[in-house]
């Protein structure tokens, strides 16, 4: 390889560890050429495509044949469309009125697609399957390999744009080393996912994407570097990091604690029993956050009482007598739910979402938390409810009202809204404790989309700003007496959550396999040493500052474990 | 020719599982089955997509069509699972 290729450039760090290999390229979909020559020999042509289809087909099932139990009805929902002699009639009926090959695959396709979409919910779920058919076969007919992530046959670092969930339901920490995106943020889809299955990855890397596929390149996942063929010294050197890094993690599986004994509890976000199973596996300290949207999303009707007690109940099972945190359901606009879809709204992040809903649909939620009740009943298991989105302290008295009515032990509330930060004291005067989930509460407090990968400048989670924001509410929480835990994707953050706990966050909750990271670092450094981080960082001018000061304070150790 | 009537019973109507499953019962007796809903005009019955684009709700009749050998049985067995209600099962 020359040596006008050798670069480094970085992007955003978003799941730790290091992974050097060839780089695999996910090919952006092709669009069906304005200029394609009108078809004149329909039957020929109908005889083409119709092939096309089928060659699509017989890809996706052979993936399907090796795929996971997760990734293998996607796939083979894909070929069960380029294999439906609808889509084959509607392509035959283009052709039929000279459309191109490609330009009338891609007619018949939109045309079932519009008529999905006005019928919603799981229809117009069918119509990412049905477009990822069109463009794979619009690929094949322009003699292209077929977009997506194609079929890692040696341990890979992948390259994309952006990757959708569906593209990612493959990837197995096995053949997939690493990650890079040229889009995405701290939070998106990807970073959370590489995180769960333990894959480095880093987003934001402009220019990833024009750097050819096959050629070696290193990632560093923890401080976001990206090496375009290494030199042997530059590998052996990530090589090094990774042992240590290795043998940093390999000490304890106890509870969190600082290196001075300050406890800080480390749990573990789910969204799913199969999660709880799961996480319930590793040494963590409990849920610190379910998420139970997966009950409810994609649904026509409401889960019933009995269909929620047995999912609750099978989740507080898996972790005896150990700690579970549950959310209760966090919908509204941008998570719409079919039986309780209140319309949309022109900005779903600030309108009837969480407890928003709840207080409107209050059938959805009641039923939810006798279900919870039952659940709690049934296990003895140290259950804590608490409610998405409150923003005063009305909310939380209506909240807390309702849960302990049924009996209910412990009531929190999430603070994700700068107004419960700001105002903590008088929210947790009514409730137990709360959790701070710093993904919302930073979008809120910045003003920033999280989900606008362009905006992740204002979205580090380092951010002075929102440093303040969560020391306000933990001193609400001193002068209540009442613990407040983190959630958001921070918490995850081996030098992060230094700070936290030297903002006096008393838990930290996350994706389990950011926990031994976590607990290392905090075992390193004393509380002491933690509250002169938190003061330093928010001294600081900007994130990148903040992190810098408190880097150079840190133990020398901690530096092998982002 | 063979020729039944049905009302789908399943309350989400002809959609997602229930649609699902009715095609792979069609494609499994590998006769041509056509369906169509009142005033309709019949699709073929192998077709998910068409299936799902016909929009039949819970209580809507359809018409189902077959011919060859064993059509009767075939059809008699399609009109035992619209009738379930199979969102539920």
């Amino acid at each position: 390889m020359s040596d006008a290729l050798h670069t480094t450039f970085h992007g955003i760090g978003v799941s730790a560890g290091t992974a050097v290999g060839p780089l695999v390229v996910v090919t952006p979909p092709p669009t069906a050429p304005a200029d394609e020559a009108p078809t004149t020999d329909a039957p020929a042509a109908v005889e083409l495509v119709r092939g096309v289809l089928a060659d699509v087909a017989a890809g996706l099932e052979a993936r399907a044949a090796t795929a996971s139990d997760h990734a293998k009805p996607i796939l083979e929902a894909g070929a069960m469309m380029a294999r439906d002699p609808g889509l084959a009639m509607g392509v035959e009926t283009q052709l039929q009125a000279g459309k191109g090959p490609t330009n009338a695959i891609t007619a018949a396709v939109e045309e079932y697609c519009v008529m999905f979409e006005s019928l919603g919910g799981y229809m117009a779920e069918r119509v990412t399957d049905l477009r990822d058919v069109r463009d794979r076969a619009v690929a094949r007919l322009l003699g292209k390999p077929e977009p997506g992530v194609p079929t890692l046959s040696v341990p890979s670092i992948l390259a994309a744009h952006d990757l959708a969930p569906a593209e990612t339901a493959t990837l197995t920490a096995e053949t997939c080393l690493g990650i890079v995106t040229e889009a995405g943020g701290p939070t998106s889809h990807t970073a959370i996912l590489a995180a769960q299955l333990g894959i480095p990855a880093v987003v934001q890397a402009i220019g990833i994407m024009a750097v050819p596929a096959g050629v070696t390149v290193a990632i560093d996942g923890g401080v976001g570097e990206i090496t375009i063929n290494p030199t042997d010294e530059e590998t052996a050197l990530l090589e090094e990091r990774k042992k240590r890094r290795a043998a940093a993690l390999a000490g304890g599986t106890g509870k969190g604690a600082t290196k001075d004994g300050y406890p800080v509890a480390l749990l573990a976000n789910i969204g799913t029993a199969d999660d709880a199973r799961k996480a319930a596996e590793q040494p963590v300290e409990g849920v610190g956050l379910f998420r139970t949207e997966f009950l409810f999303l994609d649904r026509d009707t409401m889960p019933t009482v009995e269909e929620q007690t047995a999912t609750y109940t099978e989740v507080f099972k898996a972790f005896g007598d150990r700690r579970v945190v549950v959310r209760t359901l966090d919908a509204g606009a941008d998570k719409p739910l079919k039986f309780a879809d209140l319309g949309p709204e022109e900005n779903p992040a600030l309108g009837r979402r969480g407890i928003r809903l709840g207080r409107i649909r209050t059938d959805v939620l009641d039923a939810q938390l006798e279900a919870l009740a039952a659940a709690y009943k049934a296990t003895g298991a140290d259950v804590r409810v608490m409610a998405p989105m409150i923003a005063t302290q009305a909310e939380a008295i209506w909240f807390a009202q309702r849960v302990r009515a049924l009996g209910l032990p412990k009531v929190g509330v999430m603070i994700e809204v700068p107004a419960a930060a700001i105002r903590s004291r008088g929210i947790l005067y009514n409730v137990d404790f709360a959790s701070i989930g710093t993904n919302d509460l930073q979008q809120y407090t910045m003003a920033a989309d999280r989900m606008q990968g362009e905006l992740a400048e204002l979205l580090n989670p380092w951010e002075p700003a929102l440093l303040d924001v969560i020391a306000v509410a933990c001193d609400g929480g001193a002068a209540m007496g009442k613990p407040i835990g983190v959630c958001g994707e921070a918490g995850g953050d081996p030098a992060l959550a230094l700070v936290l706990a030297g903002l006096g966050v008393s838990s930290l909750s996350m994706a389990p396999g950011k926990v031994p990271a976590v607990r290392t670092s905090l075992g390193l450094h004393t509380l002491t040493q933690c509250q002169q981080m938190a003061a330093a960082a928010r001294a600081a001018g900007d994130a990148t500052e903040a992190k810098q000061a408190v880097l150079e304070m840190a133990d020398p150790v901690l530096l092998d474990l982002l | 020719m063979a020729t039944r009537q049905v009302s789908i019973a399943s309350s989400v109507g002809l959609h997602a599982r229930p649609a699902s499953l009715f095609v792979q019962a069609v494609t499994a007796s590998g006769l041509p089955v056509k369906i169509a809903k009142e005033g309709g005009s019949p699709v073929d019955a192998k077709s998910i997509l068409m299936v799902m684009a016909l929009g039949a709700k819970c209580g809507e009749t359809v018409t189902l069509t077959a011919e060859g050998d064993g059509a009767d049985a075939v059809l008699d067995s399609l009109v035992e699972l619209l009738s379930r209600d199979l969102d539920a099962e």
